[in-house]
């Protein structure tokens, strides 16, 4: 390629650039993420869990289950599972908390980091997936995740929901409701805890400084579950 | 010598014509049923859909699982939209769109031990 090809080239490019930069930040803040465009570095979803309020009830659970189409053999031990209520204690004090955990959507995933395929990946918008067409069931994150939030499928899975495909072989945990967030929906567990739970949980982006969990995140304290490992997580828990 | 080799070619060619179109291995192996249960046409030409319908569905799958990339031209979801049999909603099964074709080629696919092989309306009008 000659200098002034390449030059010419460079301009168009900086042209390009300065035309679509406008419009692109406009749209960001206008809508939903059409289903042409990729998800963005932009972006970064979270969800900020206020556990003062909440209740003695797993409706984030079964509401996550129903929607992934997550079912047991009514063997604990081995199913898999998603999300699921923590209780804590003070020994001393006596004085309980309950609290849902699931996968915390790290900034710096360790499941990331162990998997030999690839198919363990952080999207450019913050949310942690397993590609189960690269999984080989290895179940190194499973073993690297702090949070045990990676379940393995050990048994033949029928029944699919179409758009979360699950199947024996391999590993998966929390999507943060990916295919409900690509239709500008929040995650099945915050829809169930603001309609029949404690309304407990806000889901949004954080980077976005008009989003209500952008706003409580910074209004109030907050703590990051094993805050010590310096994963930064997506999941932000209030009143731990 | 010449007759003889002109012979022998012509008896095997006419064996092998015979053997295509005989019935023999009609009746060993069962022709694939192509059924199209709804829609005009198809996303590509049949013929760009026989040969390449599996580099469509791989270039999806990649830009939806990694990129969130959800236009459905091309997503497996619409190719059982349309594909479904009407009686049981699958693609799977004896005269599944897609099993009885890939059986008839003698190509195992992977799809379905993950995704489910009912069409989304049928799968969701069963489970309620």
């Amino acid at each position: 390629m000659n200098p002034e090809r390449r030059q010419f080239l460079g301009w168009g490019a900086a042209a390009a650039g300065a035309a679509l930069a406008p419009g692109f930040s406009l749209i960001e803040l206008a809508r939903a993420r059409s289903p042409q465009e990729a998800a963005s570095k932009l972006q970064r979803w979270g969800l900020l869990i206020d556990i003062t309020k909440c209740a003695d009830c797993d409706a984030c659970v079964t509401a996550c289950h129903e929607e992934n189409g997550v079912t047991g053999h009514g063997r604990p031990e081995t199913d898999a599972q998603w999300i699921r209520k923590v209780s804590l204690r003070d020994k001393r004090t006596g004085y309980a908390q309950t609290l849902p955990l699931m996968c915390q959507h790290c900034e710096h995933p360790p499941c990331v980091d162990v998997c030999p395929t690839g198919a363990s990946f952080k999207r450019d918008d913050g949310i942690v997936l397993v590609d189960k067409h690269t999984c080989i069931g290895c179940r190194y994150c499973v073993m690297a995740c702090p949070y045990g939030a990676r379940s393995f499928v050990h048994e033949a899975v029928s029944g699919q929901k179409a758009d979360v495909p699950r199947g024996k072989g391999t590993v998966e945990s929390c999507t943060l409701c990916v295919h409900r967030v690509d239709r500008g929906e929040t995650p099945a567990c915050v829809a169930a805890c603001n309609r029949d739970g404690g309304k407990a949980m806000v889901f949004g982006d954080l980077n976005d400084a008009s989003a209500e969990i952008h706003r409580r995140l910074r209004s109030a304290p907050s703590s990051q579950v094993r805050a010590d490992l310096a994963l930064n997580t997506g999941v932000r828990y209030q009143g731990l | 010598m010449m007759r003889i080799a002109a012979g022998i070619v012509a008896a095997v060619m006419a064996a092998a014509g015979f053997a295509d179109s005989g019935g023999p291995r009609a009746s060993r192996v069962a022709v694939p049923t192509v059924k199209i249960e709804k829609g005009e046409a198809c996303v590509a030409p049949t013929a760009q859909m026989r040969r390449d319908h599996m580099k469509m569905l791989l270039h999806q799958r990649d830009g939806t699982m990694r990129q969130g990339l959800r236009e459905t031209r091309f997503s497996l979801k619409n190719c059982i939209d349309c594909h479904a049999s009407r009686e049981t909603g699958s693609v799977l099964g004896k005269d599944g769109f897609c099993s009885s074709c890939h059986a008839y080629a003698a190509v195992s696919m992977d799809c379905f031990e993950c995704h489910t092989p009912l069409r989304q309306s049928r799968a969701a009008g069963a489970s309620r």
